[in-house]
């Protein structure tokens, strides 16, 4: 025995005499995990976490979160005396002063961006291929928590460098709490220990940005990826693929040396970002104060739809009994949120109500084949970008030769057509490929090629498909709507009620479907050419 | 003839196909070799970025395309370690890729629910040994219990209640009062008319008493925008229009809607426009909102002269300033 191997030999025997973990270990470095490029979006927002911890630790050792007023003396001349909070005087510290500081940044700034667009495209991809179906359903609602949480950990941490950008952000924030109803002044004099901006801020939500969210990520994140591991990952259809098994790589060696290289990849991307790309240049925005700002200024993308929102509120506020409500405030900031965020929570419940299928799902849906749950999909989605193009509206003014009254009217207007349209689209969309499925299934691939036939007539050649992809293409469930009875045993009309007919008719639109090709078909159709 | 009975029938796996480096021997060997030259430039990039952090200064520029003059430090550091932690990443995933077996391997799934047995087993434990607690009789204990569960979470609660003051009536408060002057911010210098030409703006604060410092709160509620008009622009009622002075009239700079400054003026249209929603205010109607979701003017400060010829306040702002909050009653 090599002496490497006699070492790691009695590593070994030490754990497992005290755990057993022995036997549990050999069972999952040989466990299966399924390969496809849309299960590496998971993994991008996993590895861009890592990242944030590690780059965030790194801007820890020189942050000050104080609002301590100073006068700047450091690395970057223009703002040489100028009066500034600690916190900024630090951050232009560590962008001047510490080397590979701005660096460090730079990637925790882009690893941030990363971290939340991999999320939604994660996100994404588990709606449209129904992978939040039982038995994953507390994996779906973990999901739409850490996204949630994405944008509040975010928006803290722009904040924290109390630039003149920052603060504007942070202003609004006390605005949005301002203006809750009854309990909106004592809200925000408590977060900001009296008035704005007062002295507090900052170190509080550091605080809840290096240690809370971080901690509830890391506690969320476990539970998520636990549950992955217990419940074996979902795959797509295809052949020697069931419900009932799992096909793909061993952990050990080949997964392993896959997510491992990704993580390396996914970090190095980061970091070449950080080197060549700038974002977030505090210095040029200058330290807070209430009675500036800087124009043109933009949140982050994962912000900019909320922006879009309150941008395109109309100007309503209600005045009685000497109180206000300002629904121009609340409407876009609170309650509109409020009513997506929860209706994606519940969507994987809302399906299961109104399809009553209550079986356990490991086989992935092609999106085509449930043209609904797509065609709603794609509507959030747009109505996500109409609101999104709001809140980027003075941008594309200047780029696009617009005003900011057209396309706030367009956006308008928008909000409530394009959805609509795009739901419509999208599921016409869907059942004409389901179309072209059948087709080629029961005619073949069109090659392209002609040939004449002995009486002169020209064909064009159409390949036939494999069996693999036939079945690929043919495999998925052809369900039926609910029925919900008219009358019950003892002839009382329509017993469920409104509650039942909603049902009905969801599920009928649920349902709607090309019907797939069967053998029978293709055989009948074969006969008949001959 | 139902559908279920006649669907396409599942092939099965496809068969394995060898790749070349399964097969070839010399095929095999250039796939190493290929692996290693990966982690190989990886360590190059290690050496370039810690070279770059010891030999290059902070503060040299070198030019980039599109992205305009870069730190060559920051640059060749950052570059640095994404060579370096790239070509891990391509070397590790091309090792699996060319080298470790390729052939997919099926595990079984089991459904979750459990066998009938042990669900019926599970509930009985779980009577039984409620029964044992006693939990269906002693409804005493239990509601003594939720009691003192319900008031101990009220504990945090009321911890957290020093977290800031009442906010009182300090949301309607700012330091404007009748005869305070009005200095350039920054500059902090009082104001004559003449200082303002037709058609300009300045950002102007209240003058600090005697021993007063200025916090970035004050600012919060005080800063003023003054904007000179000709007296011939304004459409203003006759009390509004007694708030101004020889065309010069004050509004609060922040705004009605959520508080950012109201910052850009265009002197063609005599508009103020707010950059954080756009909301557009017209200056020559007292503010009134004329697009963007802000729902009221900005408050108006009515404005004079002392005895020495310079502006101040004719009395305090009469409603408060910036965005809107349930105690506010207009
Ligand atoms: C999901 C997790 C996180 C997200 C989305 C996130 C996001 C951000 C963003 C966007 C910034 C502004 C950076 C800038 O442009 O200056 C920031 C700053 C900062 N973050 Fe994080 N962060 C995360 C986790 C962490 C963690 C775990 C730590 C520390 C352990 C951390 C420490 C910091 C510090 C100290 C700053 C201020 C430094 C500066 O701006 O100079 N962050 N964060
Ligand atoms: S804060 Fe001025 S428009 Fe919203």
């Amino acid at each position: 025995m090599k002496k490497s191997e006699k070492i790691a030999g009695n590593v070994a025997n030490y754990v497992d005499e005290r755990t057993g973990a022995a036997k549990w270990l050999k069972k999952n470095l040989t466990k299966v995990f399924p390969d496809h490029w849309s299960f590496m979006l998971g993994e991008v927002a996993l590895y861009s976490f890592i990242i944030l911890l590690l780059t965030g630790t790194f801007l820890t050792f020189w942050f000050d979160p104080s609002m301590r007023e100073v006068v700047y003396n450091g690395g970057y001349q223009p703002l040489s005396n100028v009066k500034m909070s600690a916190a900024y005087a630090s951050s232009l510290h560590i962008s001047f002063d510490v080397r590979g500081g701005l660096l460090m940044r730079q990637i925790h700034h882009w690893a941030a961006l990363i971290f939340m667009a991999a999320m939604i495209a994660h996100l994404m991809r588990v709606f449209f291929t129904g992978a939040f179906r039982k038995p994953r359903e507390a994996n779906w609602l973990i999901g739409v928590g850490l996204v949630t949480l994405g944008i509040v950990e975010g928006f803290l941490g722009y904040s924290l460098p109390d630039d003149l950008l920052s603060g504007t952000g942070l202003r609004i924030a006390e605005a949005i709490l301002q203006a809750i109803p009854v309990a909106g002044s004592y809200l925000a004099f408590f977060a900001f220990g009296g008035a704005f901006p007062g002295h507090v801020f900052i170190p509080r939500i550091y605080t809840v940005h290096i240690l809370l969210l971080p901690g509830i990520f890391l506690a969320l994140i476990t539970v998520h990826l636990m549950l992955v591991w217990y419940q074996k990952h979902t795959q797509y259809p295809g052949p020697g693929r069931t419900e009932k098994n799992v096909v793909g790589y061993p952990l050990m060696p080949v997964y392993m040396a896959k997510a491992g290289g990704f993580f390396f990849i996914v970090f190095g991307v980061t970091a070449f970002l950080g080197a060549v790309a700038s974002i977030n240049p505090i210095w040029l925005y200058g330290p807070y104060t209430p009675g500036q700002i800087s124009a043109g200024s933009q949140p982050d993308f994962y912000m900019g739809w909320l922006d879009g929102l309150v941008r395109m509120s109309p100007p309503l506020e209600t005045h009685a009994f000497g109180h206000t409500i300002s629904w121009n405030i609340l409407i876009p900031g609170l309650i509109v949120p409020g009513i997506l965020f929860t209706g994606m929570a519940l969507y994987p419940f809302i399906e299961s109500w109104m399809t009553g299928d209550k079986r356990e799902h490991h086989l992935l849906d092609r999106p085509r084949n449930n043209p609904n749950r797509t065609a709603l999909g794609a509507m959030s989605i747009a109505f996500m970008l109409v609101i999104l193009i709001n809140g980027g509206n003075d941008l594309i003014a200047t780029h696009f030769y617009l005003t900011i009254n057209q396309i706030m009217w367009f956006t308008r207007i928008g909000v409530f057509v394009v959805p609509p349209i795009v739901f419509i689209i999208t599921k016409r969309l869907c059942l004409a490929l389901q179309r072209k499925d059948r087709e080629i299934v029961l005619h073949g691939r069109e090659t392209g090629r002609l040939v004449m036939l002995p009486h002169g007539e020209f064909i064009e050649v159409h390949e036939e498909l494999s069996a693999e992809k036939k079945y690929t293409l043919t495999q998925h469930e052809q369900p039926r709507a609910l029925e919900v009875p008219d009358t019950d045993g003892r002839g009382v009309r329509n017993p469920q009620g409104i509650k039942g007919k909603l049902r009905a008719r969801m599920s009928q639109a649920h349902v709607e479907q090309v019907s797939a090709p069967s053998e029978s078909e293709a055989k009948a159709l074969e006969s008949g050419h001959h | 003839m139902s559908n279920e009975i006649s669907k396409f029938q599942d092939p099965g796996l496809p068969a394995h196909q060898h790749r070349k480096s399964d097969t070839d021997p010399k095929a095999e060997k250039r796939a190493e070799q290929q692996v290693a030259i990966l982690f190989l430039i990886s360590a190059g990039g290690t050496v370039l970025s810690i070279a770059s952090y010891i030999f290059i200064k902070p503060g040299k520029f070198v030019f980039l395309p599109i992205m305009g003059d870069v730190d060559a430090h920051q640059l060749f550091l950052g570059l640095g370690m994404a060579i370096a932690l790239l070509f891990i990443g391509f070397g590790a995933v091309q090792w699996a890729r060319r080298l470790m077996p390729d052939e997919e391997v099926v595990a079984e799934r089991h459904e979750f629910r459990s066998e009938e047995v042990d669900r019926k087993d599970f509930v009985n434990t779980v009577k039984e040994r409620a029964g044992v607690a006693g939990l269906g009789r002693r409804t005493l204990i239990k509601r003594s219990l939720g009691l003192a569960l319900g008031l101990s979470a009220l504990t945090p609660l009321v911890l957290l209640r020093d977290l800031g003051p009442l906010p009182k009536k300090q949301l309607n408060k700012n330091s404007w009062e009748a005869g305070t002057r009005l200095v350039t911010d920054p500059g902090d210098r009082p104001l004559r008319p003449e200082d303002l030409e037709v058609g300009s703006v300045a950002q102007v604060l209240p003058a600090l008493k005697n021993g007063e410092e200025r916090t970035l709160e004050n600012i919060g509620t005080d800063a003023v925008l003054l904007i000179r008009l000709r007296p011939e622009d304004f459409q203003l009622n006759p009390e509004r229009l007694s708030w101004t002075h020889d065309g010069i009239i004050a509004f609060s700079k922040i705004c009605s809607h959520m508080g950012c400054a109201v910052a850009l003026y265009e002197q063609q249209t005599k508009h103020l426009l707010c950059p954080c929603h756009q909301s557009t205010f017209d200056v020559t109607r007292a503010a009134k909102v004329i697009f963007g979701p802000a729902a009221r003017p900005l408050p108006q400060l009515a404005i004079t002269l002392d005895e020495q010829g310079y502006l101040v306040a004719k009395q305090g702002f009469t409603e408060p300033i910036g965005p809107s909050f349930w105690e506010r009653s207009s």
